[in-house]
């Protein structure tokens, strides 16, 4: 493996509100996630890189609740979470954006928005979301599986931010979709981070992890490799590529 | 004509109980994934129910449409809470041996107190007699039936499409997981969800009983043309089912009244015909991913 193992610990900004400790999860048999800890502080924009296959997505479903782990702790605002619902976790103020957006064609766009209860204070109210999403206003009543890629990716962005969560899971966001969207899509994420709330995001996309985050997590093979900022990542870019095999 | 008339109406006749029971069918397996091979016995149960209340109380008819489904609904939320949920991680092995395990059961239960023989159950005197179309008359009691089945479908079609309740079942229907991640308690909704599939299933069995004969096989006899009803009209798709069921009905009973001799063989050509067109069904779509 090209990357060095350089484990530093980073320093988080605010108070940690997720912290993961030794957190292994699979598929039967075969252990996807090794011993995983991280720590993230209010107000983090923090991406998980890794190759297809590293456990990304896997990692992300247990922090909702969606996996199960088969040992480790997570801790989400002081609170031990590990035993707790999908639900409950999320009425605490964990939000998910699932890896194929998870738009349900069966619902007007309307309706997906509306779906998500409203958790916390920083809620978006539906007419700022139509604000800063006009496309998904203008096509409020019509079912959401005849939206666009880009389109649907937006209404996912759209449907987590009506909840008001603290700490935003966001699963490769940016995945198939053309540079202008791309764009739109970091410009929307800076703007819910500068409002306060902690996003973990998944990318594989480099230059788009740097315009949104200021820190990095690699992850191979289900284990935590290295952590980086953004320096690490414009110095050492092609190692990088080379890893993701992109 | 007038035979066509006649077999038209008892066509949406039939297909008024099958619409009835394939909703249930279709929303229990929407939201649970467990395709319940015990709704037929509950149909059963159902005419029983207002046979027994009858038989022991002199509950009339209007009254039975009410106590019945509400009972029977009560008793399936406690099998749901106890047997059924266990199913929703298992392979769906175990769901055929469970809900099939229950029907013979039930039926068996039935059978032993009851023998094989329909039992006698009189219509409601103020639906006796028939109603005259011109060149056509037809008994009140089914002619009603058909409107109180259409009227049922139809309010549960809007209920499940223009309500809020509605739009959670829709969601937790197409993405389980997904939805539990938008904060809402999945598992405690299946509750209301079986208790109504299973209520509009004895329902239906509560309006069988007057026209139709009240023996311990009724159930097993209608479950597997159900069963063909969702798959015609295509997995988890509520709308797509009540039309399959229209059509089962329709198809069926003008065989009956044309070819009697291939009137049991309808639904099955029916079904063949439209999966080898449309493999996902009428309305299917492809299965969404979790
Ligand atoms: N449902 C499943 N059953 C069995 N194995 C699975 C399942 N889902 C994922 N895996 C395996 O677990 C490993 C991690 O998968 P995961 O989806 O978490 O990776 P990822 O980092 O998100 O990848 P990608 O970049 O492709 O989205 C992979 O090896 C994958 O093949
Ligand atoms: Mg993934």
């Amino acid at each position: 493996m090209s990357v060095v193992i350089r484990v530093s610990s980073m320093p988080t900004w605010g108070r940690t509100v997720l912290e993961l400790r030794h957190v292994s999860a699979g598929y039967g048999e075969a252990t996807v996630l090794h011993e995983v800890s991280l720590q993230v502080g209010q107000g983090d924009v923090v991406t998980l890189i890794g190759r297809n296959g590293a456990g990304k997505s896997t990692l992300l479903r247990s922090i909702m609740g969606l996996h199960p782990i088969s040992s480790g702790s997570i801790k989400f605002l002081g609170r031990d979470i590990t035993r707790l619902r999908p639900h409950r976790r999320a009425r605490m103020g964990l939000g998910w954006v699932q890896d194929d957006r998870g738009i349900y064609s069966s619902l007007t766009v309307e309706e997906n928005l509306r779906l998500p209860r409203v958790i916390g204070a920083n809620a978006w109210a539906e007419e700022r979301l139509f604000g800063t999403f006009p496309v998904l206003g203008q096509r409020r009543r019509q079912m959401a599986g005849s939206l666009s890629g880009g389109e649907q990716q937006m209404l996912a962005l759209a449907r987590v931010l009506r909840m008001g969560a603290d700490v935003v899971l966001c699963d490769e966001p940016t995945e198939g979709l053309a540079p202008v969207i791309v764009d739109q899509i970091a410009e929307i994420l800076r703007e819910v981070a500068s409002s306060g709330a902690t996003i973990l995001l998944v990318e594989q996309n480099l230059r788009f992890a740097t315009t949104v985050a200021h820190k990095h997590f690699l992850i191979a093979e289900g284990h935590i490799v290295d952590h980086l900022d953004n320096s690490d990542v414009i110095a050492r870019e092609n190692d990088l590529l080379a890893h993701l095999g992109i | 004509m007038t035979t066509f008339l006649q077999a038209s109406l008892n066509g949406l006749v039939s297909g008024g109980f099958y619409a009835l029971l394939a909703i249930g069918l279709a929303v229990i397996y929407g939201m649970l994934r467990v395709a319940n091979f015990a709704h037929g016995a509950v149909y059963m149960l159902g005419a029983f129910g207002a046979v027994i209340l009858y038989d022991m109380f002199g509950t009339p008819f209007w009254a039975a449409l009410v106590v019945v489904p509400v009972v029977i609904a009560a008793g399936g939320v406690v099998v749901e809470r106890t047997l059924i949920r266990r199913l929703v991680p298992l392979d769906p092995v175990y769901n055929f041996l469970l809900t099939f395990g229950l029907a013979l059961i039930i039926q068996d239960l039935v059978r032993l107190n009851y023998g094989v023989v329909g039992q006698p159950y009189a219509k409601p005197a103020a639906l006796e007699g028939r109603i005259n179309f011109g060149p056509l008359e037809y008994p009140t009691y089914q002619f009603v039936v058909l409107i109180a089945s259409i009227a049922l479908t139809c309010g549960v079609w809007l209920a499940l499409n223009k309500t809020k309740v509605g739009m959670v079942v829709r969601a937790a229907t197409e993405r389980p997981s997904l939805t539990e991640a938008f904060g809402v308690n999945v598992n405690v909704w299946m509750i209301p969800v079986f208790a109504f599939g299973v209520a509009l299933a004895a329902l239906a069995g509560v309006m069988a009983a007057p026209m139709r004969s009240v023996n311990s096989a009724m159930g097993a006899d209608i479950v597997i043309i159900l069963f063909a009803v969702i798959i015609i009209g295509g997995m988890g798709s509520v709308l797509g089912a009540v039309l399959a069921a229209y059509l089962v009905g329709f198809l069926q009973e003008l065989a009956q009244m044309y070819v009697p001799a291939a009137a049991g063989a309808t639904t099955f050509i029916l079904m063949a015909v439209v999966l080898a067109v449309r493999p996902s069904g009428l309305l299917g779509r492809q299965e969404a991913a979790r």
